[in-house]
Order: structure tokens, then sequence, then C-alpha cells
């Protein structure tokens, strides 16, 4: 088996494992009961399965130009999909799309009383 | 948006050598994107870039970011490669999650982790790396007492939530090591995590 | 290479399906940002394996730029479901 042919299954495996990291945060998008379960979901495909399906694509590709690009991709998103997750849970948490039922403890809760209760001016949510 | 007033916690105000420290790492990775944009290394590329980079940074000032350590090579390996074997093993188990028949939806948590290193690096840098793996999420990071709150998904009992939380611990003081100054790694050593919450929250 | 082409391309189609799901019924702006932002993600899978599978390189600049509206496209709506909820 020549070194093409390796990289290439490799590639293959990468594309597959991928797929089905998306496919699971697929259905995990359907199922999960709130919000924020849900964006533990969508952290899979926007990670790993990214990180895998570039590593793939530039197993197939093999040339400087377009590994470049795709390692732009790859640090583009690590940089930037916490900072988007972090926002989407701060915007979500004050409210009723959170299954508190489901929660073993809440210390954000306890925490944001608190500085209210520290604070004259209500902060809006509170 | 904010829960918490607006009051800048006291930290020093950078020192020349340090900003102009701060301003070169800036051009340096801009430049390196637009040359990865480009694709090829050549001298037209790397000088349009800083031109480019210039501007940018002249037009959209960088906050400052205090960074007293320096870059140490084995820890920051070891950082990654536990960074990279957490990421496959949650990205597994939350998969395992979404799939698994039918039965009652998983329980999860909001817990307070009041970091022992509190500067805006080591708080940005373990709030980045706790959201990218799977199964945990940053919702709040207080500044003034560097708190994060997490929410973690799959948890079973208290003790898994005080297990998480000395995960946390155990990741910051890797992200320490990568990166700390040495009155950093003192502290980290001085003070071992302990059960402790200080919140003193429980619903 | 057809063989893995053809599942992955399946594969990619059912979780996209199924994001279109959440995608409709919501409940919140943010559940719909989430799902929009995994969508977004099986895009960028798709567009990937298209190049890997033809080894044709054309399509990679929109990787970047997918990945950088997918930030911009959450941070937005973030801000915006922030803002009116403060009001």
């Amino acid at each position: 088996m020549s070194l093409d042919a390796v990289l290439d299954v490799i590639a293959a495996a990468c594309l597959l494992i991928g797929a089905l990291l998306s496919l699971a945060a697929g259905v995990a998008l359907v199922r999960f009961p709130d919000l924020l379960t849900r964006m533990h979901a969508a952290a899979k495909p926007q990670v790993l399965g990214l990180l895998l399906v570039l590593l793939g694509c530039a197993l197939r590709l093999r040339t400087g130009v377009d590994i470049t690009t795709l390692v732009l991709v790859g640090v583009f998103q690590l940089a930037t999909a916490p900072v988007a997750a972090h926002m989407v849970g701060r915007a979500g948490y004050p409210h009723e799309y959170i299954r508190t039922d489901l929660l073993l403890t809440d210390e954000l809760a306890a925490h944001l009383d608190k500085v209210a209760a520290g604070d004259q001016q209500d902060p809006a949510h509170a | 948006m904010t829960p918490a007033p607006p009051v800048d916690p006291p930290r020093p105000p950078l020192t020349r050598a340090a900003r102009r420290r701060n301003r070169i790492i800036a051009l340096t990775g801009l430049t390196s994107v637009w040359v990865l944009l480009w694709g090829t290394l050549s001298w037209a590329n790397v000088i349009s870039g800083l031109v480019v980079a210039i501007i940018l940074l002249a037009v959209f000032p960088l906050p400052p970011v205090t960074f007293a350590g320096r870059i140490h090579p084995l820890p920051m390996l070891h950082f990654w490669l536990r960074f990279l074997q957490d990421l496959v093993i949650a990205s597994i188990q939350i998969a395992w999650l979404a799939l698994r028949p039918p039965g009652k939806p998983p329980f999860s948590a909001i817990i307070a982790v009041p970091l022992r290193v509190n500067t805006d690096l080591n708080l940005t840098l373990t709030a980045e790396a706790l959201t990218l793996v799977p199964g945990s999420l940053i919702l709040e990071a207080d500044r003034t007492t560097g708190t994060l709150f997490v929410h973690v998904i799959n948890l079973r009992s208290r003790e898994e939530v005080e297990e998480f939380r000395r995960e946390v611990y155990a990741l910051e003081a890797r992200i320490v090591a990568a990166l700390g100054s040495p009155d950093e790694l003192r502290r980290i050593r001085e003070n071992p995590p302990s059960p402790l919450d200080l919140e003193g929250a429980s619903r | 290479m057809t063989a893995v082409a053809v599942t992955v391309t399946a594969l990619l189609a059912v979780a996209g399906g199924l994001t279109l799901i959440r995608i409709i019924r919501g409940p919140s702006i943010l559940d719909r940002a989430v799902a929009t932002d995994v969508m977004l993600a099986i895009i960028v899978a798709a567009i990937a394996t298209e190049a890997a599978y033809t080894r044709d390189a054309t399509a990679l600049p929109v990787l970047v730029v997918l990945a950088v509206l997918g930030f911009v496209g959450s941070v937005s709506v973030a801000r915006f479901a922030a803002r009116r909820d403060a009001e």
C-alpha cells in the first residue's frame, strides 16, 4: 500500500467520523430538553467534527496553499466558537428557556441574587 | 448586561515595555493571518500584511492585557495533549447521550468556580478551553472575583459536581503552568483546590 | 472514495434535516441561533468533503468566510436577544 493510499484511508476515516458527530449533534438538537443542553450538543460539530473534517480535507489536498487556508478556518473556529457560545448562554440564562428542574445546582442564581441585593439599582433581569 | 456592576478590578497599569510587547505580539499575529490567507510567504505579502495590521491596530486598539509570564514549552505540550484527550472523550460522551435509547433527560448543573489566578488572560483562556470541550459551557464570568460560572451537562450527583470543580482547577493549573509567571505558579502551588464552595450556595 | 463520499453526504443530509427541525420549532430565537450555527458547521463539513472528494480547492475560501459569518451571526442574535429583554 502506497503512502498516498494510506493518507486517503485516514482522510476518509476523518470525514466519516466528522459526519457522524454532526449527525449526533443533529439528533441531540432535537432531543435535548433546553437551550443550554442543546448548546453542548452544538459544540461537537463545531470543534472536534470540524477539526476532523478539515484534517481529512488537508490529507486529500496535500498542497501548501490549501493547508494554510484550512488551518486558518480551524483557528478562526476555535477562537470564536467559545465567545459566541458565551454570548448566547448569557443572553439565554435568566429566562424560562432553561429547565431548572433538571439542574442539580444553580450557583449563578445565588450569585445574581447577591449582586442584586448589594446593588441599589436592580439589574434588568433580577 | 453584566449582572455585576462594571467596577474594574484593581490591576496595575501596563508599563511602556509591556505595552510595546503586546503591540508586537498583535502585529505578528495579524500579519501571519494575512500571510496564511494569501497562502504564500513572500515579501510583498508580509509587507502588505504589516501595513494592514498597523492600520487595524491604530483604528481598533486592543484592550490592555497583562501577560506577565512566558511560554513554557513542555507544560504547553502537556496542556494541548490533555485538551485533545478531553475533547475526544467529551465528544463521544455527548454523542452517546444524544443517541442512547430514550430515558430520563440528562441532569446538568451551573457551578461557580472562583479561579486562583485572577488575571484577564487566565480567565479568558480557561473559559475558552472549557467551552471548547463539549459538556461544559461558560455562562458568565465575574472579573472582579475571577469567578467562572460553568454549565455542565450529564452529572448525576453532588459528588460529580465537586469532581468537575476539581477538574476545572486542574485545567487552570495546566494553563498557568504553560503560560504563567513565577508568582502565579506559586499561587497555584500554595492554594490547593479546596472542596469549600466560596459562593456558599446550593439551591 | 466514492462510497465514503456518498455515506458522508447521507449522514450530513440527515443531520441537516434534524437541525432544520430545531430551527423551525424554536422555541426561542436563541435556540434557532444555536441550530443555525450547527447548520453552518454542517455546510462547512459538506463543502470540505466535496473539496476532498474532487481534490479541488476552489471552494476553500468559502470556508473562511463561513467560519467568520457564523461567529458574527450568533453574536448579533445574542446581542439582539439580550437588548430586547433589557428594555
